[in-house]
């Protein structure tokens, strides 16, 4: 069974702007997915549609099979939701904040207790329990919406920009838990502009721009249509000139820093032999943009070009 | 398998609401208990033990005995209201409305929960006025179930009221222009202080109009045995509004306005 099964989904706004103009989308059981876009894509659209803080202009959104507009009961206490903003009480403590979203899903008191304790705990905020929501830093307030967002263990959660805005330590402890939690069985849908996390998380993607789902498909079947990717190389000895080779695009950012792209037809040790031939060695060796990016970039700029359907 | 949401679940999640809204207004006991106490003081201070005598007798009452029921009404029409109006924007302008949007508490219950929340806060703030009362004149209560009836009705009248003012407030003035140019002027000309026989038969029918009036004087029935007005076109006019206005919110939130975009 489908986690999530969104079918002509379409919404326009009280000012007449159309935010999605028919998105179709299948998440299977179990995913990790991700949904990308750029700044005013629709992405949240969509999540504020399926989490029914947007009301719809159209279509249909099936959580595991239950049709939200028959069963919104039903379907919702399925589905655990992880805002881009915060959205607590300044005023109550962690702990209210996490056992009151248990008891609005209708845990019993005992249950609820058990499961904050739980999942403060895994977060790593369970010391903080009893401190006001307002005097968290920004990575516990972030870790608090997950934990309560978790508290009555949905099937499906979506987390939209989960990791905006925290340092990079507690970025990776909550891709590290976010892991774990898929592996666990619960299907995750991510939205993010750290393409770097959706590379690194998720199985299947679907890219949005302008209200229409311009690409869906595995992870690494998108990252396979990549023609080229580029290197930063640090050299041993500075430079004056650049090599020039037919294949390899070469060129200086500084004397001991080489910027290389490289077709997908050749392999690195191409590019290692012919510069080792040049009596250039190499000393360090990166990315220069992460490859998701570079890809989704180019997809985004490919739609601007290209006339969007109005209906 | 979907899980199946049982009615205990739907009590569950209405009770935490209604517990999250008592212990809102507990918690700031300062600004939404203490306040209406020292306010009736004042009132009975100035009005019963200064101005009062002067008046003599109202309907066969001291005059401070036969303004203490619209008194403690006014402060239960306030504080219902102003709790719903308060919590709910607040939630709003916070978004933590969301974290009820997002669960499976249908919208009856969500309704019901914050106008409990209001219920509960104007029969506290009424207890107190009462004691408050107490202290500067005697109170009988000559119908009980009336008086309690009518407290309560109003109390969620008014807490509808404040359900709807706050869905449709988009900033903060927008929660107070409504107690101020609406509610104060109609309390207080609800036949808090005075009976509408003093009044000259034109504007006595333009009381009329005054939904508040049936409210005090039904309460006012309730305590001293005496009202301006039939305790049956009282009961009606109250239950009307509330159903009204429980109508109005149920459609309002069904269709977003103020919360879902």
């Amino acid at each position: 069974m489908n986690a999530l099964e969104l079918r002509g989904l379409k919404k326009t706004y009280g000012n007449g702007h159309q935010a999605l103009k028919g998105i179709d989308l299948t998440v299977a059981d179990g995913d990790f997915f991700a949904l990308l876009g750029p700044n005013g894509a629709g992405k949240s659209t969509t999540i504020g549609i399926i989490t029914s803080l947007v009301n719809k202009s159209s279509g249909t959104i099936a959580v595991y099979g239950v049709d939200v507009d028959e069963d919104f009961e039903t379907a919702k206490s399925m589905l655990g939701v992880v805002p881009q903003e915060f959205n607590f009480s300044q005023f109550e403590t962690v702990w209210e904040i996490v056992v009151n979203q248990a008891g609005f899903y209708g845990l019993p008191r005992a249950r609820a207790h058990q499961q904050a304790e739980k999942y403060l705990r895994l977060l790593g905020l369970w010391d903080k329990r009893k401190d006001r929501s307002r005097t968290l830093s920004g990575g516990m307030k972030r870790r608090l919406m997950i934990a309560r967002a978790l508290v009555h263990e949905p099937r499906l959660l979506i987390l939209d920009e989960p990791t905006a805005g925290v340092d990079i330590e507690v970025r990776r402890s909550m891709w590290d838990f976010l892991a774990e939690l898929n592996r666990g069985g619960t299907t995750v849908i991510l939205t993010t502009h750290y393409l770097e996390e959706a590379e690194l998380l998720c199985r299947n993607i679907a890219i949005i721009d302008r209200g229409c789902i311009v690409e869906n498909t595995t992870m690494k079947e998108l990252l396979a249509t990549l023609h080229a990717e580029t290197f930063v190389l640090d050299v041993g000895a500075p430079l004056l000139t650049v090599p020039a080779h037919p294949d390899f695009a070469l060129h200086l950012i500084d004397s001991t820093t080489l910027e290389a792209v490289v077709d997908r037809r050749y392999s690195l040790n191409d590019l290692f032999s012919f510069l080792s031939g040049q009596g250039i060695s190499v000393v360090s060796m990166r990315n220069k943009a992460n490859r998701l990016e570079e890809l989704f970039v180019n997809m985004v700029q490919e739609g601007q070009r290209t006339p969007q359907p109005q209906d | 398998m979907p899980p199946v949401i049982s009615a205990r679940s739907y009590f569950i999640a209405f009770s935490t609401l209604v517990n999250k809204e008592i212990s809102r207004f507990s918690r700031i006991w300062l600004q939404t208990i203490l306040p209406p106490a020292i306010t009736m003081a004042l009132y009975f201070v100035i009005f019963g033990n200064l101005i009062g005598p002067r008046i003599g007798k109202m309907h066969g009452f001291d005059y401070m005995q036969y303004i203490a029921p619209g008194l403690i009404m006014m402060s239960v029409i306030t504080n219902a209201y102003s709790n719903v109006v308060s919590s709910l924007f607040g939630a709003k302008f916070q978004r933590h409305i969301e974290e009820l949007l997002v669960s499976p508490m249908p919208n009856l219950l969500l309704l019901m929960g914050f106008v409990a929340g209001g219920i509960a806060r104007g029969v506290v703030v009424g207890v107190v006025v009462t004691a408050t009362a107490l202290c500067f004149t005697e109170i009988h209560v000559e119908h009980w179930f009336t008086t309690l009836a009518v407290v309560i009705l109003t109390a969620a009248l008014f807490s509808l009221a404040g359900f709807i003012n706050a869905l449709y407030a988009k900033k903060f003035d927008d929660i107070s222009i409504v107690p101020t140019f609406i509610l104060t002027p109609l309390t207080y000309l609800g036949g808090v202080f005075y009976s509408i026989d003093m009044l000259s038969s034109f504007w006595q029918t333009v009381s009329l109009g005054n939904p508040i009036l049936y409210m005090v004087n039904a309460f006012r029935y309730g305590m001293l045995g005496v009202s301006d007005i039939d305790i049956g076109v009282a009961f009606a006019v109250i239950l009307a509004f509330c159903v009204a206005l429980f109508a109005l919110s149920l459609w309002l939130l069904k269709r977003g306005v103020g919360l879902r975009t």
